[in-house]
């Protein structure tokens, strides 16, 4: 092995070591857990994994938190994308500062808004529905989607607009067959942060659902705390939570790349 | 198709692109603008498209005011100087989309793409994706999908700016001949006044946002109407100096002199402006001898480029061959005063037979 990839590995195998405990873990009973540490499950079970594939009020957890994520993920970036084309495509009276702003409201944090999202979706009969938790994102989602978003456009020369409309092309139909196709690569990048932070947001998840919309990591706290401390079954849910982040991460990772490039990721 | 702009103009926020510009072009020429960067070619261009709305005045085609009409529903193509395809598309789809969006039938799109493709050599490449391709080819499919819609109205913006010196002067050579049966009006955006010669067809200088003139390419470049058209369509720039007319003589300075021609005879006494341009003024030959003082040579292939003090004046001369000299050396010019381009107090050219 060449010496130059000692330190990477290194650096790799220590980020991995959380992980790694968290997945040996998930194989063990609590009780072995709690028994004291352990690099390898001596008890190898599969009983948490179980108890979460059939017991309905964890693995619906699953599924509302997916329900949110997509929703807000589909719901960012098509409301980004004609947003970003202003910004990239014309000038108009406070356009810069307009940009700017949206992305102080990513600087806000979320315990600021959730009592007045709280009472403003329990108004409108709203609370405990995906499309709550979706919107709520929105609030982050989409400066995030429209910032980057903005930057693939910028990329595009102007001319591929005007040439699409002296070939005839109407706004809309150069906008969906010609400019989307193009800028495909931002809008996977855009599309992977907002399913992220939509994913590992708590904190407006939790105070905006009660029951039918409950997101899979309110699950795992309520849990631990009425049943006392059922470690394996939280390792085994936080383990199963990664798989959707990474499934992502996998078909975006050549753009993500280019939007660094851009310096706007 | 026949394209007026009348009274047209061009000012955005406090900065005037375009002034007040009138031009009419006939259908079936072929157009070149002439100008430096920020001439304004680019801008009369996109006013030509109707991608950018005209300040004041009117854009007529074909007898029809079309100022307010949008791109779409003109019959205009454009060609930039960067090369501009759809990412997205094969080569195929690229040449074929405008025809597409026309809703022409799928078989005569096969048959219109394949004739432009085998004109452009782009036939081995149609099912690739512009990315793929090398600068030229890009370009070639960007011009193919100009052409292949048949638009009235073709405009070229510096199309071979980018492209290598070989790839250019074949391109150019075909770009003539390509337009010559489609009765469009094609105008043709450069900045090179060799390039203008080369193509021929119609020329009309450009200089920070005016049109100085327009005319026939090979007259306005023997018999520019202006110093100013002068300076445009000249490469290097036109040597000019201010003389003395008396009588029958114009004087450079007491010892340089020469008899004008008969036009020049009949005006009035007084100061002139000549122009000579820099292949007119040799470093052997006969004619009117001027002293100069060497202060850069350069030598570009097979000519010689010399920039040379004479008189006051900073000249240059541009001779065939390899002339070698030293810095700061002082030597004889010579120049045929049959050459010279004469102007009067207010720059305008007076007449002269060549």
């Amino acid at each position: 092995m060449n010496k130059k990839w000692i330190l990477p590995s290194l650096y790799i195998l220590f980020l991995m070591l959380p992980i790694y405990g968290l997945l040996s873990m998930s194989f063990k009973t609590t009780n072995e857990i709690l028994g004291g540490f352990s690099l390898f499950p001596q008890n190898f079970t599969l009983e948490n994994y179980i108890k979460i594939f059939t017991d309905p009020t964890w693995y619906n957890g699953y599924i509302n938190s997916l329900i949110y994520v997509c929703l807000n993920t589909v719901i960012s970036v098509s409301v980004a994308l004609p947003a970003a084309y202003a910004f990239s495509r014309y000038r108009f009276l406070g356009d810069k500062h307009l940009f700017f702003w949206l992305l102080t409201n990513r600087m806000a944090p979320p315990a600021v808004f959730a009592l007045p999202f709280f009472q403003l979706y329990s108004a409108i009969e709203l609370f405990d529905t995906h499309l709550a938790v979706a919107l709520a994102h929105c609030l982050f989602n989409i400066p995030l989607a429209v910032w980057i978003l903005e930057g693939f456009m910028s990329g595009i020369p102007k001319e591929l607009d005007e040439t699409a409309y002296l070939d005839g092309y109407s706004f809309w139909r150069f906008f969906i067959r010609i400019f989307i196709p193009t800028i495909a690569a931002g809008i996977g990048v855009a599309a992977f942060f907002c399913f992220m932070y939509s994913w590992v947001e708590l904190l407006l998840a939790k105070t905006l659902t009660s029951v039918d919309a409950k997101p899979i990591a309110a699950i795992m706290t309520r849990t631990a705390s009425t049943s006392g401390y059922e470690l394996g079954l939280l390792a085994a849910a936080g383990s199963l939570t990664i798989i959707p982040g990474a499934f992502v991460i996998y078909f975006v990772r050549n753009y993500i790349a280019k939007g660094f490039a851009l310096g706007r990721v | 198709m026949a394209i007026e702009l009348r009274n047209v103009s061009l000012r955005i926020g406090a900065e005037t692109h375009i002034y007040e510009t009138n031009l009419s072009l006939q259908p079936g020429q072929f157009n070149i603008l002439l100008g430096t960067t920020l001439s304004g070619k680019t801008s009369l261009m996109r006013l030509m498209a109707g991608l950018e709305k005209p300040t004041s005045g009117e854009l007529w085609m074909n007898g029809e005011a079309v100022t307010g009409i949008p791109v779409q529903k003109r019959s205009v193509a454009m060609v930039y100087q960067a090369f501009i395809n759809y990412p997205s598309f094969s080569v195929y789809d690229n040449i074929a989309s405008p025809l597409k969006v026309a809703g022409l039938p799928k078989d005569e799109i096969d048959a219109r793409v394949q004739q432009f493709a085998d004109l452009l050599q782009l036939t081995p490449m149609l099912h690739r994706l512009p990315d793929e391709l090398s600068g030229g080819q890009q370009q070639r499919t960007a011009l193919a999908r100009a052409l292949v819609k048949g638009a009235d109205l073709v405009l070229l913006d510096e199309p071979l700016a980018n492209l290598d010196y070989k790839l250019r002067e074949e391109l150019r050579d075909e770009l003539p001949k390509m337009f010559a049966d489609s009765g469009a009006t094609v105008v043709y955006a450069t900045s090179e006044p060799l390039e203008a010669l080369m193509l021929g067809g119609y020329t009309a200088t450009l200089n920070e946002g005016r049109v100085v003139q327009f005319g026939e390419t090979s007259s306005i470049y023997r018999q520019p109407d202006s110093l100013e058209a002068a300076r445009v369509f000249s490469d290097p720039p036109i040597n000019t100096a201010t003389i003395e007319k008396r009588g029958n003589s114009a004087y450079l300075n007491d010892s340089v002199s020469w008899t004008v021609p008969a036009q020049l005879a009949s005006m009035p006494d007084g100061r002139y402006s000549i122009g000579l341009r820099p292949h007119h003024l040799l470093p052997d030959g006969e004619g009117v001898k001027v002293g100069g003082e060497v202060q850069i040579a350069e030598i570009s292939g097979s000519e010689s480029i010399m920039r040379v003090n004479i008189e006051g004046n900073n000249w240059v001369s541009e001779a065939h061959g390899i002339h070698s000299f030293e810095f700061g050396e002082h030597r004889s010019f010579f120049f045929d005063s049959k050459r010279c381009l004469y102007f009067d107090s207010n720059d305008k050219l007076v007449e002269t037979q060549v």
